[in-house]
């Protein structure tokens, strides 16, 4: 079976410093994968070229099959990639709820003649639309907050709400960057049992992650980065014992 | 809406559709059609500025192609005499048909560097129409134009046609521009205006959202730009200055970008500054044997309600609640 996600031989270089260097990952549907590493080890650079905002110098990305490399990131998000970021990234002065149906925008129909004259069918799919929102606050436990502002809500809560904003889009794959960063135990460990929800209902999961907890629960597959290059592959457990990586993350034994 | 609003506001109607006909002079109906042209073109400018967040410094230039629309295919010029209600449609098309062309190379800049590149495509517009004296007249313009007929009847000189008009395309105008603001298209603009990056992770084609707030915020300006060259008879360059784009911005920023009813508002107010104040300071002035040109003063007046409000109101006299938010202080998110 081929994976959902292929990335192969990518590279890229921001001048002379190397972002990316010749990295291959492939993420199989229905999975939960992770990408850790030191800073500045690549992790972000890779989000960013997959969901087109980095163009890759060398290789090449294959999503469910098609080559994605090279598309602008409305297309691949339209394709079934969706997205969070490490600094939350959402529209901080709507809504929670306007916040969803904004994400949802991939999966509606509705154009400018629809917009203009609120015809019947844009009628009913907006209303269709905030019956979903209304269900994803809910999925995400956010349904006290479904009018707050976006940025008024408290940092835990954000995180969630981006993820529930992700989803809006029925995306195939998700990649989460830093999703359980500033959270509690108790938020993280909710966090965790609710992604699994998430993989589940059949969304392929990507994380970055510092905490190796999570990460080590959580994860089938996790791939290290470290100075732009994989240096490992494996099962969490596979992870745990690798030369390179407790190289890469402590550094060499003196 | 609450039933005393909504009587409130049936009473206004009432009162705007009634008291023209049979209580005011011409002279004052008149001066309520500009207004109202005006209230149309701040709606128009609102979409682009106050949804999409897309400074346009350069939106006279889209009145004038409306206005030269109609200049040119309803007079003796060429001979054409193309009615008024399909010129209606031909104008706001073409004017939007520019604000593509307009948005197309600005589609990569933001903030200051889109402001300076619209407000140079509002100086060249006039400039072009005062050149090509062969067509337009140069800069006496074209004078003569069609009076517009309804059924049969002409609309002549009297300004109480024109009103009716402008009434009805602003009723048009404001059901669209909220149509629009709580459409998938109006959440992609906001959504682009708060976060260009995240919404195109969203699958929003920005480039399209963008261009779309350009053109559909010009075909109003086209719009308005064919009633006020009818009404006036006459489309010259310099009815289209660099200073119709900046009262039009100063509307939005004194009612309150973004807001719909603000932008009413704002647009009504500095119209009665306009059309009615400063030519009855004049009036007072030279009664008093004061000589000052009050009409010369414009900018200054313009320019001092702008820091008065940046002051003590900086999101407007009627806030947009989001925009309101977005311009706290407090609000301005460092990147990491």
């Amino acid at each position: 079976m081929s994976a959902l996600l292929q990335i192969s031989g990518v590279s890229k270089r921001f001048g002379s410093l190397v972002a990316l260097d010749d990295v291959s990952v492939a993420i199989d549907a229905g999975s939960i994968a992770a990408i850790i590493g030191p800073n500045g080890a690549g992790k972000s650079s890779l989000f960013n070229t997959v969901t087109g905002v980095y163009r890759p110098d060398a290789g090449e990305i294959r999503f469910d099959g098609a080559r994605v490399d090279g598309l602008p990131t409305w297309k691949i998000a339209r394709a079934g990639i969706a997205r969070t970021f490490q600094n939350i990234r959402l529209f901080r002065f709507l809504s929670a709820t306007d916040n969803l149906m904004a994400g949802a925008h991939a999966r509606l129909r509705s154009g400018i003649v629809g917009a203009f004259l609120h015809t019947p069918s844009e009628r009913r799919e907006e209303k269709a639309l905030r019956e979903r929102a209304r269900e994803m606050l809910r999925f995400a436990g956010l349904e006290k907050v479904a009018d707050a502002d976006a940025g008024s809500l408290p940092y835990g809560s954000q995180r969630r709400l981006e993820i529930a904003r992700a989803l809006m889009s029925e995306p195939k794959l998700l990649l989460l960057d830093e999703p359980a960063a500033g959270m509690n135990p108790v938020e993280k460990t909710a966090l965790a049992n609710w992604l699994r929800e998430i993989r589940d209902r059949g969304t392929t999961l990507a994380l970055i992650e510092h905490d190796m907890a999570l990460v080590m629960q959580s994860c089938e597959r996790i791939t290290v980065l470290d100075h732009g290059e994989r240096i490992a592959e494996g099962t969490p457990a596979q992870i745990r014992a690798d030369e390179r990586v407790i190289e890469a993350y402590l550094g060499a034994p003196a | 809406m609450t039933r005393v609003q909504k009587l409130a506001l049936l009473a206004l109607c009432a009162v705007l559709l009634v008291w023209p006909a049979f209580g005011a002079s011409d002279a004052t109906v008149s001066v309520l059609a500009d207004a109202g042209i005006f209230v149309v073109l701040a709606l128009g400018l609102n979409v682009v500025v106050g949804f999409a967040g897309l400074l346009d410094l350069g939106y006279a230039a889209f009145f004038a192609i409306g206005a030269y629309t109609y200049g040119m295919l309803a007079s003796p010029q060429f001979g054409l005499h193309l009615p008024f209600w399909v010129l209606l449609l031909v104008g706001g098309t073409l004017a939007a048909l520019f604000g593509l062309l307009l948005g197309a190379p600005t589609l990569r800049l933001h903030g200051d560097y889109l402001a300076i590149v619209t407000l140079g495509f509002g100086e060249i517009v006039p400039q072009v129409f005062q050149n090509l004296t062969k067509w337009t007249g140069g800069p006496n313009g074209i004078g003569g134009l069609d009076f517009p007929s309804f059924f049969g009847g002409s609309f002549g000189l009297r300004a109480l046609p024109y009103y009716y008009v402008t009434l009805a395309v602003i009723a048009l105008t404001i059901l669209g521009v909220r149509n629009l603001r709580a459409s998938r298209l109006g959440r992609s603009w906001a959504a682009i205006r708060e976060d260009e990056l995240a919404a195109r992770h969203m699958g929003i084609d920005t480039t399209r959202a963008k261009l779309s707030a350009f053109s559909i915020g010009a075909s109003f300006s086209g719009v308005a730009g064919v009633i006020y060259a009818a009404k006036l008879s006459l489309v010259s360059p310099e009815l289209f200055q660099f200073q119709v784009s900046v009262l039009i911005v100063s509307m939005l920023v004194l009612g309150g970008m973004g807001n719909i009813y603000g932008v009413i508002a704002g647009s009504l107010l500095l119209s009665l500054v306009n059309f009615v104040v400063l030519p009855q300071a004049n009036g007072i002035a030279s009664a008093l044997h004061i000589h000052v040109d009050f009409g010369a003063y414009h900018f200054f007046l313009y320019g001092a309600i702008l820091i008065g409000i940046m002051l003590f109101r900086p999101a407007g006299l009627f806030p947009d609640r989001r925009r309101k938010e977005e311009l706290r202080p407090a609000a301005v998110v460092p990147e990491p």
